[in-house]
């Protein structure tokens, strides 16, 4: 990235204070950036603190997260934000997809209403014109009738068509960053292709940043040309997609690709990475991944490796990555 | 329930709100029932008795908590009528939850029309407060203990009908009922010895909360004249005659005003601290 | 949606039908003579028989039934054995006092409850949840005639701003009578307001959890916004439920209430037609009440189709 990114996240660390006063790391060492236009792929399955990021990015965590580091939209940090600045930027600046669409929508407000709220909110436009607005974004996204089905309630809708509404109520207002957490995994296979096509066709119109967190390696293969692997709460990998795919450094890493279907011959038996997620409330000492890696020394379970940054915009969290590799 | 100022923040403040109410409702329980064991065989003064010579006095002149317009202790009174009130709610309740967990089994075993019917019974019911069905009853056969008990009662049935359906219901859909019936036992059989021993945890949250809910109950019709006759110490009735007297002895109707607020209280909050702990169905935000 | 409402409809008169048949059994089968409980003990043998044949009494039950249903559908309800006129005259007397009662205090409750309990669970274990949950459990304990006897003891007696009982009447002015039925219903909303502020928390907090207040938030909303636009109206079925269900209740407050504050309302018509074994009186206040109750809980059930869409059509897309 020649120019500053739009969006910036510095050793950012999120614990969360339980009811008896202790606290609870969910995430720690997390640092990345996105430019203009750029999508970046957060690849975590459950449990690995993608949802927390997500929130921690738009400020929306709740009141008992206690958080460290740095976010900077725009080269301006947004931790530490007072409430009333941060809802200007919310929605107008960095809009969010959440992962159940039928959750996300408000069951007793028509889908065109929704989608109009924000516009009203942030551009101060009539009910009426942003209504007019709406339905026409409503179109964009695809839904069919827009117009008969503009005060339709969410439970009329299917699955899919209220994933779109998602879409266009958070792209209403154009933001510069989008953020969306796990967008398809509650979608039909036929839908997501559909779902992702839309994303698809609005980052490249509008040059939007794309924040794309998903347990799924093939949509963030198909959508980011960036990735970062996140494993129980911290960083794992980090680099250009194709770089990464096509030369994991990290074991968990290659874990995640070997267990993909397909890339096993047929008959054979299907590669998982033994053992389970450790819970976050009793992390390993040493790595993280220590006691599920094929390729783990001593060493590994003593101290946490850093990260380390390597070649062109790569970085990974291992001892045994880069000893063939010269930095 | 509970809510936490910043004050009790923490890990001490969580184990007063774990557990403080609870402790709180049991103590003021034990209190009670214990004020009105003890009532049965001493209080300062014999609860009837009256000295009109010091009438009216506020309290600590006298008795140690004033005397009504006879005379008579309110002390005194408000021990014996600590037994009248829970003795008559116990009954209710008692007699209430027995009938009504009763049909609640029969409904949930048996399902189809007699769960409808019990059902409609219920909110049909529910329609007249016991109040009124005590004014109904009082008409024909006088006020009195059984009065205000079968009032009560009348009421309490389809309230635990209801809690006994519902849980039963959930009951029934486990696997090992499911085994028993397979092994041929009749549904007499397992809702005897399968669901109701499931049940118990909300049958008896709710038991503590209708104790409350029937002292109130039993204040309100003494209050009107349909509980325990004079000379009968009774906590409603006292009430009643206090108003006269309003603005000379306040204390009058204060007190026996807050003996039923602290004891409906008491059972509530037993209720609550039972409901975390038995029911997890029901385990509301903490 | 249509079939909806009438099914729900036709469960109404098929409960009103059952309540009037459930009292008027009650009454039929109680043990004592009507007539000799009206008159009292001194009556003769002759004014005995007279009454009893004018009430009916001799007749079979379901003749008695049936006559009895068909009078209440036309709005004959007897006579009043003590006052010598038409019940229903009497009952619409009454209800010129009870139902401004009744909707004082329900609006009062709400105005106190809602506020608080959306409070409490936006800003969770701050002062306000603290003092709403006291509010909560403090208020549920204690009678409603208590507090009629203590706020009388305040307003009244201490500050002189309200009268300590009686109702002037709507003839000598709405203010003046609002005035009077101010106490009463203040005294009759705490209770319910404590059990309503309860259920408010504990809805609202649920919603609160929801992805879409979330998404709200993700728009621009405020946190205020966010809670009052789309939490609150999605917390209501709770709220609604529990007002209908705690209906019975408040008239039961009423009845009481009625007799402290020596309102001329159906609650104390009860407790007279009570005292002088006006059992026609009695039956008809019953049944006029438990009918009420019935009626609020059909529209409390009906509310739901206007605050909660999803119940509006019989078969939602998956």
């Amino acid at each position: 990235m020649t120019s500053a990114p739009l969006l910036r996240v510095d050793d950012l660390a999120v614990s969360l204070r339980l009811a008896d006063g202790r606290l609870l790391p969910i995430l720690s060492d997390i640092s990345f950036a996105i430019g203009r236009g750029e999508t970046l792929g957060i690849v975590g399955e459950s449990g690995s603190g993608k949802t927390i990021l997500s929130l921690a990015v738009i400020g929306l965590l709740p009141e008992s997260a206690v958080v460290s580091g740095q976010i900077l939209f725009d080269g301006k940090p947004l931790t530490g934000l007072d409430d009333k600045s941060l809802c200007r930027i919310r929605g107008s600046r960095i809009g969010m997809i959440f992962q159940e669409p039928t959750a996300a929508l408000n069951p007793a407000m028509t889908i065109a209403d929704q989608v109009a709220e924000g516009i009203v909110l942030h551009r101060g436009n009539s009910w009426r014109e942003a209504r007019r607005q709406a339905i026409e974004l409503l179109d964009r996204v695809r839904i069919d009738q827009a117009v008969r089905r503009a005060d339709d309630y969410p439970h009329e809708l299917s699955g899919g068509q209220r994933q779109r509404v998602g879409i266009a109520i958070a792209l209403a207002l154009e933001p510069e960053l989008l953020i969306a957490d796990e967008p398809t995994t509650a979608l039909d296979a036929t839908v997501q292709r559909e779902v992702l096509g839309i994303l698809t066709e609005f980052v490249r119109e509008k040059d939007m940043a794309l924040m794309l967190v998903s347990h799924n390696l093939g949509v963030v293969a198909h959508m980011a040309s960036r990735m970062l692997v996140l494993y129980a709460g911290t960083r794992m990998e980090e680099g250009e997609t194709a770089d990464v795919l096509g030369d994991p450094r990290n074991p968990y890493t290659r874990g995640l690709l070997a267990a993909l279907p397909g890339r096993t011959g047929r008959g054979r038996r299907m590669a998982s990475i033994r053992g389970t997620v450790p819970s976050l409330a009793h992390l390993p000492p040493g790595c993280r991944f220590a006691g599920r890696c094929p390729d783990e020394i001593p060493l590994c379970s003593q101290d946490e490796p850093g990260w380390r940054a390597f070649g062109a915009a790569r970085g990974v969290r291992c001892l045994r990555a880069l000893t063939t590799e010269s930095v | 329930m509970s809510g936490a100022g910043p004050a009790t923040r923490g890990a001490a403040g969580f184990r007063l709100r774990r557990h403080g109410p609870l402790a709180t409702g049991l103590t003021l329980i034990l209190l009670l029932a214990g004020v009105a064991l003890v009532s049965l065989v001493w209080t300062p003064f014999p609860p009837s008795k009256m000295q009109i010579m010091h009438k009216l006095k506020p309290p600590f002149e006298v008795g140690l908590l004033g005397t009504d317009q006879y005379g008579r202790d309110v002390l005194s009174m408000l021990m014996a009528g600590a037994w009248n009130s829970l003795s008559i709610a116990l009954f209710a309740v008692a007699l209430g939850a027995g009938i009504g967990v009763v049909i609640g089994l029969a409904a949930a075993a048996w399902r189809g029309v007699l769960e409808t019917v019990t059902m409609r019974g219920c909110d049909v019911i529910f329609a007249v407060p016991p109040i009124l069905s005590a004014m109904m009853l009082g008409a024909f056969i006088g006020p009195g203990r059984w009065t205000a008990i079968f009032a009560i009662a009348t009421f309490m049935v389809p309230v635990f009908t209801r809690i006994t359906v519902g849980a039963a219901r959930q009951v029934w859909t486990r696997d090992f009922i499911l085994a028993a019936r397979a092994a041929g036992k009749g549904a007499l059989l397992i809702s005897w010895q399968h669901v109701l021993p499931n049940i118990v945890g909300p049958i008896i949250v709710q038991v503590t909360i209708q104790l409350g809910l029937a002292i109130l109950t039993e204040a309100g019709l003494s209050f009107l004249g349909l509980g325990l006759p004079p000379p009968a110490p009774s906590w409603g009735r006292m009430l009643a005659e206090s108003q006269t007297f309003l603005r000379v002895a306040p204390w009058l109707a204060i007190l026996p005003g807050l003996a039923v607020a602290l004891s409906v209280l008491g059972f509530n909050l037993i209720g609550d601290g039972l409901r975390d702990r038995l029911d997890p169905r029901q385990r509301g935000h903490a | 949606m249509i079939i909806l409402m009438v099914r729900r409809f036709v469960g109404l008169l098929l409960t009103l039908l059952a309540v009037s048949t459930l009292i008027f059994l009650v009454m039929a089968l109680l043990p004592g003579d009507p007539a000799a409980i009206m008159l009292g003990t001194s009556a003769s043998a002759d004014t005995l028989a007279a009454l009893r044949q004018q009430l009916g009494l001799d007749q079979p039950l379901l003749l008695r039934y049936l006559q009895w249903l068909g009078g209440v559908l036309q709005g004959d309800l007897g006579q009043s054995h003590t006052y010598g006129v038409p019940v229903a005259g009497l009952i619409i007397e009454r209800l010129a006092v009870t139902l401004p009662l009744a909707a004082m205090a329900i609006l009062l409750s709400v105005l106190i409850a809602l506020p608080l309990g959306v409070t409490a669970a936006a800003k969770r274990n701050g002062l306000v949840d603290l003092a709403a949950t006291l509010f909560a459990q403090a208020g549920i304990a204690v009678p409603a005639f208590w507090m009629g006897l203590l706020l009388i003891l305040l307003f009244s007696m201490q500050l002189g701003w309200t009268p300590a009982g009686g109702f002037p009447g709507w003839r000598a002015g709405s203010f003046a009578a609002v005035h009077a039925l101010l106490l009463p219903a203040l005294a009759l909303a705490l209770p319910q307001a404590s059990v309503l502020t309860r259920v408010t928390r504990t809805a609202v907090l649920d919603v609160l959890d929801e992805d879409f207040v979330r998404a709200a938030r993700a728009k621009g909303l405020s946190r205020r916004a966010a809670l009052w636009r789309h939490a609150v109206p999605n917390a209501m079925v709770p709220v609604v439920t529990m007002l209908g269900l705690q209906f019975t209740f408040l008239v039961a407050g009423a009845v009481l209430i009625e007799n402290v504050f020596n309102l001329p309302g159906l609650g104390r018509l009860a407790y007279q037609a009570l005292s002088q074994r006006d059992i026609v009186v009695m039956q008809d206040v019953v049944l006029f009440f438990a009918a009420l109750v019935i009626v609020v809980n059909f529209l409390v059930d009906l509310s739901y189709l206007w605050l909660d869409p999803r119940l509006r059509s019989e078969k939602a897309f998956s």
